[in-house]
C-alpha cells in the first residue's frame, strides 16, 4: 500500500457515550484517499457506531472527526462530502427505481435531461440499465443494494460508507457482490468505508482493516499482515481459524525468544514473530494457522525443517478440504490433557483423504508460528 | 393443495356464518327497507304502497336540502381538516419522538375520552363554550372582555371544535400506525443524501404516512356527515345537517318514504366521496406493499 495518499477520514480520540455505555473508546483512525478500509468486528464492537459517527447521524462525545482535512463538528449529515449504503438499503418504497437514483440530485442545477442521462449511467454501472421505470418495491435483493449503490455514487461523493451490505445477500450473490464492489471502488476511486462482521468479506475486499473490539481498534493493518501476524489472539481467533498451544518461555535475547510448547518442542522465533500484547493473560502461547502445517504419509519426504508425530483424532471433509483434528505425541505433557489442533489440507488430486485413528507425521516450520505473551 | 384450500375456505366460512347472517340482519335488512320506503308514497299516518321516484325529485331539487346537504359537505370537511392537521403532530409525536417503552401508555391516555360517553363531552363542550361558559366567564372576570363572545356557540365553529375533539383519537391511530411502519433508516438515508429534516420529512415521511393520513380522512369524515347530536346540541338546532333533516321528515313530520330518499341520497354521497379516497389510497398502498 502506497502511504503517501493525502488523508480522507481522521479519528482523534473519538469516544462515543450513550447514557453509561461506553461504545467507543478512543478511536484514532486514519483513512487515505482513495482506499478500500474496512471496520471488522464482532457485533457491538462499536463499527457501526463509528461509522455512523462518520456520516453524522451520531454526535460524538469527545474528539473530532475529519474528513478532507475540514473538522465535521458542527456539519449535519445532509452536508457531510459522504454517501451511505445502509444495511437495509433503505430504498424509498414511494419511489420507483430511477427516482431512487434521483434523489439527491433534486438541488443539482443540471436541467432535467442531464439528470436522466447521469441516472441512466448511475444505473449502467451498477448493472441495471433499464430498470429505471421498475417500482422499488418489485426489486430482489441483490437488485436494491445496486439502487442503494447507484443513489450513493450518483452524488460523486468524497467517501462512501458501507454498513454490513452485503449481509442479506445469499452466498452465491455475496460473493458475486464482493468482486463487484472491488471493481466498482477502482473504477470510481472514491474512498470506500466498509462495515463487516464478516471476516472473510474484509479480508478479500480491503486494502486496509481495523479490527475492533469493545469500542476499541485492536490492530489496523493490510489483510495479509493481519491474517500471518496477529496482535493478539482475540485477532486471531476472529480472524480466520488459528490453533493455540500453551508455552513456555526458556529464553530470551535481542527481542528474539526461545520457547518450548508440548509437542511441537523447543523453537526460537525472532521478535517479528512475537506479540506481546496478549490482554487475555493466559501466559504465553504460541499460534499457527491450519494451513501452515502438513501431513506426511508414511513413505513421503518433505522439505519442511521440522517433523511431529501424532495420531488422527478427527477428520471433516468439505470437497475443496479436508480438516485434520490431531493430538500431537508429547501434547499432554504441560496441562496434563492433549487439545487437539486442526490441519487443513486441499484435496488436491492423487492425495487420500486419511482416517481415524491413523499415526501421521506433521511437518512444519518455526516460521509460521506466533507467540502471543 | 386445491382440496386442502377448500377445506381450509370451507372452515372459514363456517367460521364468518354466524356474524355474517347478524350482520346481514342488522345491517343489510335496515337498509334494503330504507331502501324500499324511498321509492313508496305517504299517506296519512301510513305509508302508501306505490312506487314512485317522486322524492328522489323533491330531494333534488329543493333547495333547503341543498343547503344543508352542502352545509354537512362543508362541516364535515372542515372538521376532517382540523382533526387531521392536529391529529398528525400528535401522531407523529408518539411515534418518533416518544421512548418505544412509553409508546402504549400514551397511546392508552388518547383514547381516555372514550370512557365518557359522547352525550357527556358534548354537554362539557357546551360547558366550556356557551354564554356563561368557562371561557366566556373567565374572559369577562379577567376583563379582558366586556361582552361574551358569541362566535364560539351555537355555530359552525363550535360543531367544528366539538366534533374535531371527539373524532380526535380516530385520526391519531390510523397516523400513527403508518408513521411507525415506517422504516427509520429511510429518514436517515432522505438526510444521506442532501435533504434537511424538513425536506426529508416533505419528500419521505409525508408520502409514506399518507395510506394513514387518508384512512383518517376517511374514517372522521364518514361519520361526521352524518352526526346529528352535535348540530342539535351544540349548534342550538339553528344549523341543521343533512341528519337532522332527516330526523325531522322521519320523526316530526312522519314523511318516512321523503326521509328516506334524504337518507338514501345522503350515503350515496358519501359512499362517492370514500371511493375517491379509497382510490387515491390504493395509489399509495400500492407503493408500499
Amino acid at each position: 500500500m502506497t502511504d503517501d495518499r493525502k488523508p480522507m477520514i481522521e479519528c482523534r480520540g473519538v469516544h462515543k457515550h450513550y447514557g453509561d455505555y461506553h461504545a467507543l473508546r478512543g478511536i484514532d483512525l486514519t483513512i487515505r484517499a482513495g482506499e478500500f478500509f474496512s471496520l471488522l468486528g464482532p457485533s457491538g464492537c462499536g463499527k457501526t457506531t463509528l461509522l455512523r459517527t462518520i456520516a453524522g447521524f451520531e454526535d460524538i462525545s469527545d474528539g473530532a472527526i475529519l474528513i478532507d482535512q475540514k473538522r465535521m463538528d458542527e456539519v449535519p449529515a445532509n452536508k457531510r462530502p459522504t454517501n451511505m449504503v445502509f444495511q437495509s438499503y433503505a430504498i424509498f418504497p414511494h419511489l420507483t427505481v430511477a427516482q431512487n437514483v434521483a434523489f439527491g440530485l433534486r438541488r443539482d442545477p443540471r436541467s432535467k435531461a442531464e439528470k436522466a442521462a447521469l441516472v441512466d449511467e448511475a444505473l449502467a454501472m451498477v448493472g441495471l440499465r433499464g430498470f429505471g421505470n421498475r417500482a422499488a418495491h418489485a426489486l430482489s435483493g441483490g437488485q436494491r443494494q445496486r439502487v442503494a449503490l447507484a443513489r450513493a455514487l450518483i452524488l460523486k461523493p468524497k467517501v462512501l460508507l458501507l454498513d454490513e451490505p452485503l449481509s442479506a445477500l445469499d452466498r452465491k450473490m455475496r460473493e458475486q457482490m464482493q468482486v463487484e464492489l472491488i471493481k466498482l471502488q477502482r473504477q470510481v476511486g472514491i474512498t470506500f468505508v466498509l462495515v463487516t462482521h464478516d471476516q472473510e468479506e474484509a479480508l478479500v475486499m480491503s486494502d486496509r482493516i481495523a479490527v475492533m473490539f469493545d469500542g476499541e481498534i485492536a490492530q489496523l493493518d493490510g489483510p495479509e499482515a493481519l491474517y500471518a501476524r496477529p496482535a493478539n489472539r482475540r485477532v486471531a481467533d476472529f480472524i480466520g481459524v488459528m490453533n493455540f498451544l500453551p508455552a513456555r518461555i526458556l529464553g530470551e535475547s535481542d527481542g528474539a525468544v526461545t520457547v518450548e510448547a508440548p509437542g511441537l518442542g523447543v523453537v526460537e522465533l525472532p521478535a517479528r514473530q512475537v506479540s506481546r500484547a496478549n490482554p487475555d493473560d493466559e501466559g504465553p502461547t504460541l499460534g499457527f494457522r491450519p494451513e501452515t502445517m502438513t501431513l506426511v504419509g508414511a513413505n513421503q519426504t518433505h522439505s519442511q525443517p521440522r517433523e511431529t508425530n501424532a495420531t488422527i483424532d478427527e477428520v471433516v471433509y468439505y470437497g475443496d478440504m479436508t480438516y485434520y483434528d490431531l493430538r500431537l505425541d508429547g501434547a499432554a505433557g504441560l496441562d496434563g490433557r492433549a487439545r487437539p489442533v486442526r490441519i487443513s489440507m486441499r484435496n488436491v488430486f492423487g492425495r487420500d483423504v486419511q482416517e481415524v485413528g491413523t499415526r501421521t507425521r506433521l511437518a512444519w516450520s518455526p516460521g509460521s508460528l506466533v507467540l502471543f505473551r | 393443495m386445491a382440496k386442502a384450500l377448500d377445506a381450509q375456505a370451507r372452515r372459514g366460512y363456517a367460521l364468518i356464518a354466524p356474524p355474517f347472517l347478524y350482520a346481514l340482519l342488522i345491517l343489510a335488512a335496515p337498509l334494503l327497507t330504507i331502501l324500499t320506503y324511498s321509492f313508496l308514497t305517504d299517506g296519512y299516518l301510513e305509508v302508501v304502497r306505490d312506487f314512485t321516484p317522486a322524492n328522489y325529485v323533491q330531494v333534488w331539487t329543493d333547495p333547503i336540502v341543498r343547503t344543508v346537504m352542502l352545509r354537512s359537505l362543508m362541516v364535515s370537511a372542515l372538521v376532517t381538516l382540523v382533526t387531521v392537521l392536529l391529529a398528525f403532530p400528535v401522531a407523529y409525536y408518539v411515534s418518533f419522538i416518544v421512548r418505544p417503552e412509553k409508546k402504549a401508555l400514551w397511546l392508552f391516555l388518547i383514547t381516555i375520552p372514550f370512557w365518557t360517553s359522547y352525550l357527556i363531552r358534548v354537554f362539557l363542550w357546551k360547558v366550556i363554550l356557551g354564554y356563561n361558559g368557562v371561557i366566556n366567564s373567565s374572559l369577562t372576570g379577567l376583563g379582558i372582555i366586556d361582552e361574551p363572545l358569541t362566535f364560539i356557540l351555537y355555530n359552525v365553529n363550535s360543531i367544528v371544535i366539538t366534533l374535531a375533539h371527539a373524532y380526535a383519537p380516530f385520526a391519531i391511530l390510523p397516523i400513527f400506525v403508518a408513521l411507525e411502519k415506517i422504516d427509520r433508516s429511510l429518514l436517515e438515508a432522505g438526510r444521506d443524501l442532501g435533504e434537511s429534516r424538513a425536506m426529508t420529512f416533505w419528500r419521505v415521511t409525508l408520502p409514506l404516512a399518507m395510506p394513514g393520513v387518508l384512512a383518517a380522512v376517511l374514517i372522521v369524515f364518514i361519520p361526521t356527515i352524518g352526526d346529528y347530536v352535535t348540530p342539535e346540541l351544540i349548534g342550538g338546532g339553528k344549523i341543521p345537517m343533512i341528519a337532522n333533516l332527516i330526523q325531522v321528515q322521519m320523526l316530526a313530520l312522519d314523511n318516512r318514504p321523503l326521509g328516506s330518499a334524504l337518507a338514501v341520497t345522503a350515503m350515496a354521497i358519501v359512499a362517492l366521496v370514500s371511493i375517491v379516497f379509497l382510490l387515491i389510497n390504493r395509489r399509495f398502498l400500492k407503493a408500499r406493499s
